[in-house]
């Protein structure tokens, strides 16, 4: 069980080393911030005084290793723009990204997993079909399209709420209305599937045999079972709390990390962007983390070849 | 013997396919019956249909009596009495008719629970009763294991430990050793027996293997293609074969005393249930078949003292056994 997680911890540090050097080299080759943040018009002095001050003439190894030399020390690096150091302006978002995502994690867990068990022990009914059109119909559309959609219903036609801004609660209905449904569409889709493979196991129909009453066989012995690769795809989306929303914060105007990431990326703001992409990658690490850990908890099949291992 | 089971023209049809057409069975209180065939021949599905364990689209029709009760299309309720309870089922593949995530003592002592009136302490006692009983050494250590923690052989003893719980008047073994080794098999039949005999419980030995059945049962009924074709104490079919199929059966087993003689096959493969013969659905690959058997099938007629067979050239097909050149 130790080695087990010894392994994992080590692949999840390794992984966070990937993403952060690979977002470095990307974000470095793929444009100058100097022009980005003062502008075309500058004067080639200025321009060159400002790459100077950043460090950003170093070689890109040197510039590299200066980057993971302030990280061992905790120092993320300041803005570009506006000199403040990058993790006050990342933090400082995140309270109104989880304002969205936590929410709508609530909303997808609710709807998504009792739809699909029901869907699964509905097999072929209406309400079967019904389900699995909503979600297949809430998966393809893509969440931009169907913020707007929700925009041109709500706030356009009936009026009935803002389409954008975060004045007050009323503000976030919308964002998290759009979050949720695609969610809970995908989580549907699979946990019925989950529940449909597990409810074609011979243990399903021993259980029956024995004179267990349908409804405790479902939820002493199906769900237990489903539940393994459902952790999964919830653990994903864990993994999406802080910057799972980017295009919704975008079209709704909501000032989350998801905005500040764009603006960031716009601008070549390579601080700020690395300390986001930073901040992702531990959230996704350490989710997976826990969903590893859950599965040796669910799984005793597991649980025993970890010892083993 | 009074009867216990009487099933009486059951058939089931998957989405429109017959693959049970019409099944009689008579079973007595504390009686072992064979049931062998091929596999698709039935023998599964008549006992899964009997105890309401079909997936939902399968179309069940007839009547299965227990004690005279009928309990085809019985409320859940009393279904689930009867299920543990009255009649216990163990299955073919033992190793994934446990459920993986539960332990051992959860699953034994959920049946103890669902049947007997037994209650905090008394329910780990007799579920450790019942693992000593089907010979799993360690009994309350190993209640706490997992099924993957077990052998094959082991897991099978665990599931008729599960069957035992309900205290049940029948045990439907639906292949219990076809996934285990030859050593293994030979354990678990003999449990099989031992634990039939102490409880006076009734079986229904399903198998394709016929010296399984010849050894373990005392009346055995031959299926083919949904239908029941011969039905006779087990001595008398295995010497006297009457049905061709069943004659086809024992004659492509080879004999452990006598000359050796090449072994026969049947020649042929079982028809498509989606494209049944009119007439005997063995007619197309019997030697003996003659123009009637195509034009109806036919029904089961007593030949003997609790014998049946479903053939109308039984007379023919007896005396080609016995060598005696027909007219």
């Amino acid at each position: 069980m130790g080695r087990y997680f010894a392994i994992r911890i080590g692949r999840a540090a390794l992984t966070i080393i990937l993403v952060v050097t690979f977002a470095f080299v990307v974000l470095r080759l793929s444009g100058d911030p100097a022009l980005m943040i003062l502008g075309p018009e500058a004067p080639p002095e200025v321009l060159a005084a400002f790459r100077k001050a950043w460090g950003l003439d170093d070689p890109i190894w040197f510039q590299y290793l200066d980057y993971f030399g302030a990280i061992a020390k905790g120092e993320l690096g300041r803005s570009m723009r506006d000199g403040r150091p990058a993790i006050e302006l990342v933090l400082e978002r995140i309270p109104a990204t989880l304002a969205l995502t936590l929410p709508a994690f609530a909303f997808k867990v609710a709807l998504g997993i009792p739809a699909g068990i029901y869907a699964a022990l509905h097999r072929g009914s209406g309400i079967d079909r019904a389900v699995m059109m909503t979600a297949v119909a809430g998966f393809t559309v893509p969440s931009f399209v169907l913020a707007l959609l929700l925009v041109l219903v709500f706030a356009v036609q009936l009026g009935w709420l803002p389409s954008g801004g975060q004045d007050s609660w009323r503000h976030a209905i919308l964002p998290i209305a759009t979050l949720s449904l695609g969610g809970a569409a995908v989580l549907a889709r699979f946990t019925r599937s989950a529940m449909l493979e597990v409810l074609g196991q011979p243990y399903i129909r021993t259980a029956s045999a024995k004179g267990v009453p349908w409804r405790k066989v479902v939820t002493s012995h199906a769900l237990p079972n489903a539940a393994i690769p459902t952790i999964t795809i919830l653990g994903f989306m864990v993994g999406t709390l802080i910057a799972g929303a980017v295009v919704v914060e975008s079209v709704f105007a909501w000032p989350g990390v998801g905005r500040l990431l764009v603006v960031a990326v716009a601008n070549r703001d390579l601080a700020v962007v690395q300390c986001i992409l930073l901040l992702v990658a531990m959230t996704m690490v350490t989710s997976n983390l826990i969903v590893d850990f859950l599965y040796g908890f669910l799984d005793p099949r597991l649980r025993t070849k970890g010892a083993h291992a | 013997m009074p009867q216990l089971v009487s099933i009486r023209d059951l058939r089931v049809a998957f989405s429109g396919v017959p693959v049970l057409r019409g099944v009689d069975i008579n079973l007595h209180k504390g009686e072992a019956l064979g049931l062998v065939g091929e596999s698709g021949s039935g023998k599964s599905v008549t006992w899964l249909a009997a105890l309401g364990l079909l997936p939902r689209h399968a179309k069940v029709t007839g009547s299965v009596r227990l004690e005279g009760r009928e309990i085809l299309g019985a409320p859940a309720t009393e279904l689930d009495h009867v299920r543990g309870g009255r009649i216990a089922m163990i299955f073919q593949d033992p190793a994934s008719a446990l459920n993986p995530v539960l332990t051992i003592r959860r699953q034994l002592c959920e049946a103890l629970a669902l049947h007997r009136d037994l209650q905090g302490n008394a329910v780990k006692a007799e579920a450790r009763r019942l693992l000593d009983l089907v010979g799993i050494p360690d009994a309350g250590r190993r209640l706490e294991a997992y099924p993957h923690e077990f052998s094959g052989g082991q897991v099978q003893r665990i599931m008729i430990a599960m069957a035992l719980a309900g205290n049940p008047d029948l045990l439907i073994a639906d292949e219990p050793t076809t996934a285990l080794d030859a050593t293994i098999q030979a354990q678990i039949l003999e449990l099989l027996s031992t634990v039939r005999r102490e409880m006076s419980m009734a079986m229904v030995l399903i198998s394709h293997d016929l010296g399984v059945v010849a050894e373990n049962c005392d009346r055995v009924a031959v299926m083919y293609a949904g239908r029941i074709v011969e039905q006779a104490p087990s001595n008398q079919l295995f010497a006297d074969p009457v049905h061709p199929y069943a004659q086809g059966l024992i004659g492509a087993l080879p004999p452990l005393d006598g000359p050796r003689r090449r072994l026969t096959a049947i020649p042929g493969t079982v028809p498509d249930p989606a494209h049944m013969p009119d007439g005997c659905a063995f007619a197309p690959r019997c030697a003996l078949a003659a123009e009637p058997c195509g034009l109806a099938a036919p029904s089961l007629a007593p030949i003997a003292n609790d014998r049946t067979v479903a053939c109308i050239r039984a007379e023919a097909s007896r005396r080609a056994l016995l060598g005696i050149a027909a007219e």
